[in-house]
Formats: structure tokens, sequence, C-alpha cells
């Protein structure tokens, strides 16, 4: 049965923002959390942690998110855990943020001058008070504009949880179509609602990009 | 406490296959202030990095302080509280103030109260002639005023030994003057020194020895008078007279 569009359908819509916004956020913070393991692994003397890491970043990069959300919604069940939308989702987007930030990371840290961790070294300073106090802030200055930009694409990115059947923006956008077929009027406004979340950050991650050229230069 | 400060023998270091230094042999006194000098990609700054092991080394011995570097444990962690170092190129931490650069060290690996160790930073920016500058930030100071920073950040985890690693090179000339200064000073005090430089007035005033490097291999060491007066390696003999 085809049905006129609502104001009840377009609370639908805007009101599934939220679980676009809980699992980009999700994924942004355990990707963070990731993405500095894999970028400390990367940038470390030895040379099995730097292959480990660097093994994980190639295939995750390599494939398609899609095809990570896949192998983790089925892997679930592989391992013993409940088959759940949600859960499949924040595992796959996770890793998946874990390898991008952890390249964009291990690019800032290497960018540090290496005089930077030579005069900590000679000052006695260990691996982690180097790393906490001399490397990392100066790599987070220059990661800042990456990093947002990225978190565009993640947001953007989690439209495809729709496919494994998480109810999130898209796929509240698809089910509304099922029943209204008013796919212009629907989509149009999904994708409105991508822009109103990613518009405003892409404006950010571009000004400081500029205000990062500027620093360089000077 | 030993009398020697350092000590290394048959030191050999390699980067890949290229032979850096060469059966190394050198023994630094207590109090002793050392010049060395030699061509560009002679191996002065790999020696002196091996001293805090900036540089591992691939034969030989290093003893720092009665500690033996190449022994393992934590002696290395221990050589380097004992050891300053100032580089060519300042290497202050950008993100942080004059003081905070300071006390990091201190407050980090030798567990010293905030309050105590800036008042011993303020102590030695008072002696690099900077007291005023201690809440700027490295960007916002000249070369020759970084520099002095350098040093004081290093003086601040009270050294026994100082390596230079031609800290002059990279200042403007107007600004060598306040900066050897500031390293004669320390002479004076009695510091144990390791400078790398082609200031030559500079080694005749303090040093004790003066050391000519070509090849990873140190080819001449002397007192000021007689490594200057008296050279009798030819390398030596052409490199005084191009720097002359
Ligand atoms: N990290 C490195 N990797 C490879 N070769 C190096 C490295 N550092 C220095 N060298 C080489 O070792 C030699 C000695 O270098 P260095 O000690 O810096 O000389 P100096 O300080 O006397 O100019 C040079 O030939 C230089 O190219
Ligand atoms: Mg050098």
């Amino acid at each position: 049965m085809i049905r006129e569009f609502s104001s009840a359908d377009l609370m639908f819509i805007v009101s599934a923002v939220r679980w676009t916004l809980i699992l980009s956020a999700i994924a942004f913070l355990g990707g963070a959390l990731g993405g500095l393991a894999v970028a400390l692994a990367r940038t470390a003397q030895g040379r099995l942690r730097r292959r480990i890491a660097a093994g994980f970043i190639q295939v995750f990069q390599g494939t398609p998110l899609l095809m990570q959300l896949f192998l983790v919604y089925f892997g679930l069940a592989v391992v013993g855990l409940p088959i759940d939308p949600l859960l499949a989702a924040a595992v796959a987007l996770t890793l998946h943020a874990s390898a991008y930030l952890g390249e964009i990371w291990r690019g800032a840290i290497e960018a540090v001058p290496p005089g930077q961790t030579e005069a900590a070294t000679a000052l006695s300073l260990s691996y982690k008070d180097r790393m906490r106090h001399v490397v990392l802030p100066q790599a987070m200055r220059l990661a800042t504009a990456p990093t947002v930009g990225f978190l565009v694409q993640l947001i953007k990115g989690t439209s495809l949880a729709s496919i494994i059947g998480f109810t999130e923006l898209t796929r509240a956008g698809q089910i509304i179509n099922n029943a209204t077929f008013k796919p212009f009027l629907v989509f149009g406004t999904v994708a409105a609602l991508y822009f109103v979340l990613c518009w405003p950050l892409s404006l950010l991650a571009r000004r400081m990009e500029a205000r990062m050229r500027l620093a360089v230069t000077r | 406490m030993t009398e020697h400060a350092i000590i290394m023998r048959a030191v050999n270091k390699y980067y890949g296959a290229y032979h850096a230094l060469v059966d190394i042999d050198l023994t630094v006194t207590r109090g002793e202030r050392i010049v060395i000098c030699g061509p560009s990609g002679s191996g002065k700054s790999t020696l002196i990095r091996t001293i805090n092991q900036l540089e591992p080394i691939e034969s030989g011995t290093i003893i720092v302080d009665g500690v033996e570097l190449t022994a393992g444990g934590d002696n290395v962690a221990k050589v380097r509280q004992d050891v300053g170092m100032v580089f060519q190129s300042f290497n202050l931490f950008p993100h942080m103030t004059v003081l905070e650069n300071c006390i990091l060290a201190p407050m980090k690996t030798r567990k010293t109260p905030r309050a105590e160790a800036e008042a011993t930073a303020r102590k030695y920016l008072e002696r690099v002639r900077i007291p005023e500058q201690a809440d700027k930030y490295p960007a916002q100071l000249s070369g020759g005023q970084q520099q002095r920073v350098a040093i004081a950040r290093a003086l601040c985890m009270k050294p026994r030994i100082m390596l230079f690693d031609e800290p002059t090179s990279a200042l403007d000339p107007e600004m060598v003057k306040e900066v050897l200064d500031t390293m004669i000073d320390l002479a004076r005090e009695g510091m144990t020194m390791l400078c790398v430089t082609h200031e030559m007035d500079f080694a005749r005033a303090v040093a004790d020895r003066v050391i000519f490097m070509d090849k990873g291999v140190i080819v001449e060491e002397n007192a000021p008078d007689e490594f200057f007066g008296n050279p009798r390696n030819e390398r030596l003999q052409n490199f005084l007279g191009q720097i002359a």
C-alpha cells in the first residue's frame, strides 16, 4: 500500500539522525584509541610491531568498508556473539577508523622533526614522556585538520550500516520511501541532513588547514 | 667517584656498510674541556652522540662517570641524566614556554617538585643571562637566545658532563659571541665539556685538549698551543689552513 508522505515520516527520518551520530561517535572514539595504538606501533623501534600495524592498515585501507561490515556482521555469530547490527557496525567502523586515523597520525608523528625526539632522549625522558609531552602535542597540531576531514568521511560511511539492517539515517529513508514511494523527496531530505552534519565540519577542516599552511610559511 | 669522566675503548660504529667511527680511544678527565674539530662528515657528531647513546655502537666500550653504557640495564638512562647535550639546531620544544622547556626533564626523570624545578630553571636562565624570557615561546626569541635557553635546559638536569655539537654554526655572526661567552663561563666553573666547534678562538681560550678527526679516526690530539702552533698531520695542516 503506498501512502502519503506525512510529517510523522519526516520526524522518523530526522530522529534517525541520532543513530548516525551515535554510530559516528562510537567509531570515532574507538578509532581514536585504536588509531593511536596503530600510529605508535607504526613508528616504534620494534620491527614486528611496525609490520603488524602496517599489515592492519593495508588490509583495512585496501578492502571496501562494505565487505568489512559484512565480515564482522557474519563473523559475530562465528565467535558466539549475537548478530546485532549496531554491534557489528560499531566494530567494523571502529576497525576502519583505527586504520585510517592510525595512518594519518603516523604521518603527523613522523613530520615532527627528529631533533625533538633527540633532545628529549638526551634529557633522559622515557619513551612515554617523550611521546606524551614532546612528540604527540606537536603531531596533534599537524593532524587536526586531516582528522576532522576523516570524521566527515566516517559520518558518510555510517550510511553503509543500513545494508546490514541498522536503522540509521539512510535506512530510515529507505523504510519511508518503501512506504510512500517519494524517492526524490525522501532521499533529498536524507542527503540534506547529511549535509547539515558534514558541512560545518568540512568548513572547520578547511579553515584549520589554511591556518596550518599560514603557520608553516611564517 | 672516578677521576675519569669518559672512557672510550676501541669504539667502532657503522651506518650500514659505512665505517663511521674507527677504533676510537678517548679518555676524558673530570673537569677537562675538549674541542673536537675536523672536516664535515668526519664523524664528530657521531662520536659525541655515542656518549649518551643517541647513536648505538657496534663494538667497543664506553664508560661514563663510572657507568658502563654498553652493559645494559638502566645504565643508559643513568648516563643520560648525567650528560647534557646542546645541538646545532637548538631543538627547543616549540609548544612549551622557555620555563616549561627547562622544568620538563627534571620533573619527569628526576621527580623534582615543580616549585623546586622552577627555582632551578630561573637560576640557570639568570646564569645564561635571559631570566626575563622565561614565559616566552622559543619562536619569540633570537637564535642566540634560543641556544642559551637550550644550554640552561640541559643544565637544569645538573649534568656533570656537557656535550656541544656545533652550537654556534646555525647562528647569525652577531649572536655567536653571546653563546660562546656562556660556554666560556661554564668552562671556567669546571664543567667537563666536549665541544664540536670550528671556533678556534674558543678552543685557544678554554680547551685543555683539541682533537682532530678525519674519516672516523682521531688523527691528532694535543694541547691548543701545540695543536695550532705545531700541527704534525698533513690533513690537519690543510684543515687549519682552510679555516684560518
Ligand atoms: N643516520 C645516518 N645514517 C647514515 N649515515 C650517516 C648517518 N649519520 C651520519 N652518517 C654519515 O656518517 C659520517 C659522519 O657523520 P657525522 O658524524 O655527522 O659527521 P660530522 O659531524 O663530522 O660532520 C658522514 O659520512 C655521514 O654521512
Ligand atoms: Mg656534525
